[in-house]
């Protein structure tokens, strides 16, 4: 059984349906990515699995249970986190703070996940009395990643985590994801750098107009001619 | 050195005390702002309501016959006044705020819900307390304290009361409580964040109901804090906090919204400028009236003190016109 399955999902912010029947399925090993053109729905995806829009249709099962319309609280301390594009950290507290508040579903010890985290990211342990807003983008990115670790997630979605970032940076963000995956969390993510992204994806997922237009591994999804045409610039 | 010390007594002791009614007042304003978007307008009646229960206990306490030596009862009851008013915070915005968020009103809506809250309060003052004035000291001395300044031809003492006394330790013991609240405990931490970025809290899976009504607590108790002190320093009335809610406004704006060390920074600038404005500074002019080249006037004051509302206002436009955000840089809507 894969670790989330969303099947046939359906849902919106109320009006039209932006999603109409997306279907994914990771396991805790896999590098899940999400591709396609803009509006086509990838963001909406990872918003519908965290209860940020209405699921009107089809499921979303997470570990053998269904989590549709499930809030952050609850799913949080079920193994889920989020990383959002923007806005992803808390500006005004110090990088520890920030992981602090990642911890905050947890009534156990964080202090050896947070180590985890610091021993992931070493710059975050020099910056951790450091307003996080003063840090540079790839820094925040760490940093939003960091927090949304603490809750020691079995799934990390992560909406564009590249996004804004100097090529440098990109490479030197997905070297780490595959860094937290090989830690044994499962990572969901929606990618604008198609190609770079899908290079090192288990599974890939093309979204055009709200729903699955292709399927397969990443290396699969890059080698099919009629993908790399219509998606990811010939 | 006379005039020095008249002008300590009028100026300093009467900013500090009015400057803690406004600082303590205007940290609920800016929580209340930072945690839920809105400005509450009903912040003052909440102040006056926590001020009458305060004034209900004491006569209950007084009925009893309980009471501390040295120590005023209005103080005696203050905790108690606070946690009650804390309940009735809570009750208010599950009565009347929660179902507007619920609905996802937009923050004018909410202003104006409080506006209807403070007519409700104040309403409901009047119906069992009447619009007279009430004191808290009719059967109990204010004591006055007065410390002789040991300098040669000096007359005057420094003048203060107790219960002004006892308000400067309240208000620095709430603010060093709140202040280890918001940098140690994880629910002072997770309202901060929440103020920060409300969206990356629920993301967080931090408890934003849970977060909402610690705000409460916190701005429904330190509201009867600010209430009792104003009322124990000058007088009980219906509309006693209402007047200075514009001024506890302007002290959370100028420190930045959603800034708790800015309201309290605001409370104090704006407390002392109130003072300043509306002290006669003839009174220091006058010993050195042979040096100067035009006559002192008999009153030579910024503003007259029925105008004293005006300096919270130009201070906000000037601090405003320099810094957008407030001193410490706050929210926007």
């Amino acid at each position: 059984m894969p670790l989330i399955e969303l099947k046939n999902v359906v849902g919106g912010y109320g009006g039209a349906p932006i999603l109409n029947g997306v279907n994914i399925a990771i396991e805790q090993s896999d590098i899940g990515v999400i591709v396609g053109p803009n509006g086509a729905g990838k963001s909406t995806t990872l918003k519908a699995i965290f209860g940020l829009l209405k699921v009107t249709e089809g499921s979303i099962v997470f570990g053998g249970e269904e989590i549709q319309n499930s809030l952050p609280d609850k799913l949080v301390p079920k193994g889920l986190s989020f990383v959002p594009q923007e806005k992803n950290v808390f500006t005004s507290m110090s990088v520890e703070e920030n992981l602090e508040m990642g911890a905050f579903t947890r009534t156990d010890d964080f202090r050896p996940t947070m180590e985890w985290v610091y021993e992931m990211f070493p710059v975050l342990r020099e910056k951790r009395r450091q307003p996080a807003g003063e840090l540079s983008g790839g820094q925040r990115q760490m940093v939003a990643m960091g927090r949304a670790l603490m809750s020691q997630p079995k799934l990390l979605l992560l909406d564009e985590p590249s996004a804004g970032l100097s090529p440098r940076y990109v490479l030197e963000i997905f070297e780490q994801i595959v860094k937290v995956n090989k830690a044994g969390v499962g990572i969901l993510m929606v990618e604008q750098n198609a190609r770079q992204a899908l290079a090192f994806a288990s599974r890939g997922f093309v979204l055009a107009t709200g729903k699955n237009r292709f399927t397969g591994t990443g290396p699969e999804l890059i080698a099919d001619p009629e993908v790399a045409k219509s998606f990811l610039g010939g | 050195m006379n005039e020095l010390i008249f002008f300590f007594n009028n100026v300093i002791v009467a900013g500090v005390v009015l400057g803690s009614i406004y600082a303590v007042g205007a940290i609920g304003v800016t929580l209340i702002f930072g945690i839920l978007r809105f400005a509450h307008f009903a912040h003052g009646d909440m102040m006056t309501m926590g001020a009458f229960i305060a004034f209900l206990l004491m006569l209950a306490f007084q009925a009893m016959g309980i009471s501390v030596p040295f120590l005023p009862t209005g103080f005696l009851v203050l905790p108690i006044a606070m946690v009650i008013t804390a309940i009735i915070a809570l009750g208010l915005d599950k009565g009347f705020y929660a179902p507007l968020r619920r609905r996802g009103a937009r923050p004018v809506t909410l202003l104006i819900a409080s506006i209807g809250v403070t007519l409700i309060i104040q309403g409901l003052i009047r119906l069992f307390f009447g619009s007279g004035t009430w004191n808290f000291f009719e059967t109990e001395p204010k004591q006055l304290i007065r410390i002789p300044v040991p300098l040669e031809g000096v007359t005057r003492t420094i003048n203060f009361t107790q219960p002004q006394l006892l308000m400067v330790i309240c208000t620095v013991v709430a603010v060093l409580a709140l202040h280890f609240f918001l940098t140690r405990s994880r629910l002072g931490k997770a309202m901060r964040a929440m103020a920060d970025n409300a969206d990356l809290a629920q993301v967080s899976g931090i408890n934003t109901k849970l977060v909402v009504r610690v705000t409460w607590i916190i701005a429904g108790s330190l509201a009867a804090m600010a209430g009792t002190m104003l009322a124990l320093d000058v007088q009980l009335k219906p509309d006693l906090a209402f007047n200075i809610v514009l001024p506890i406004f302007a002290a959370a704006i100028v420190g930045g919204l959603g800034q708790s060390y800015g309201a309290i920074a605001g409370g104090f600038l704006i407390g002392f400028a109130e003072t300043a404005a509306i002290f006669n500074w003839s009174v220091l002019l006058r010993p050195i009236s042979g040096a100067l080249p035009f006559e002192v006037p008999a009153t030579l004051a910024v503003v007259p003190t029925e105008y004293k509302l005006t300096v919270a206002f130009v201070i906000l436009v000037v601090v405003l016109l320099w810094r957008p955000t407030g001193i410490f840089k706050g929210a926007q809507t």
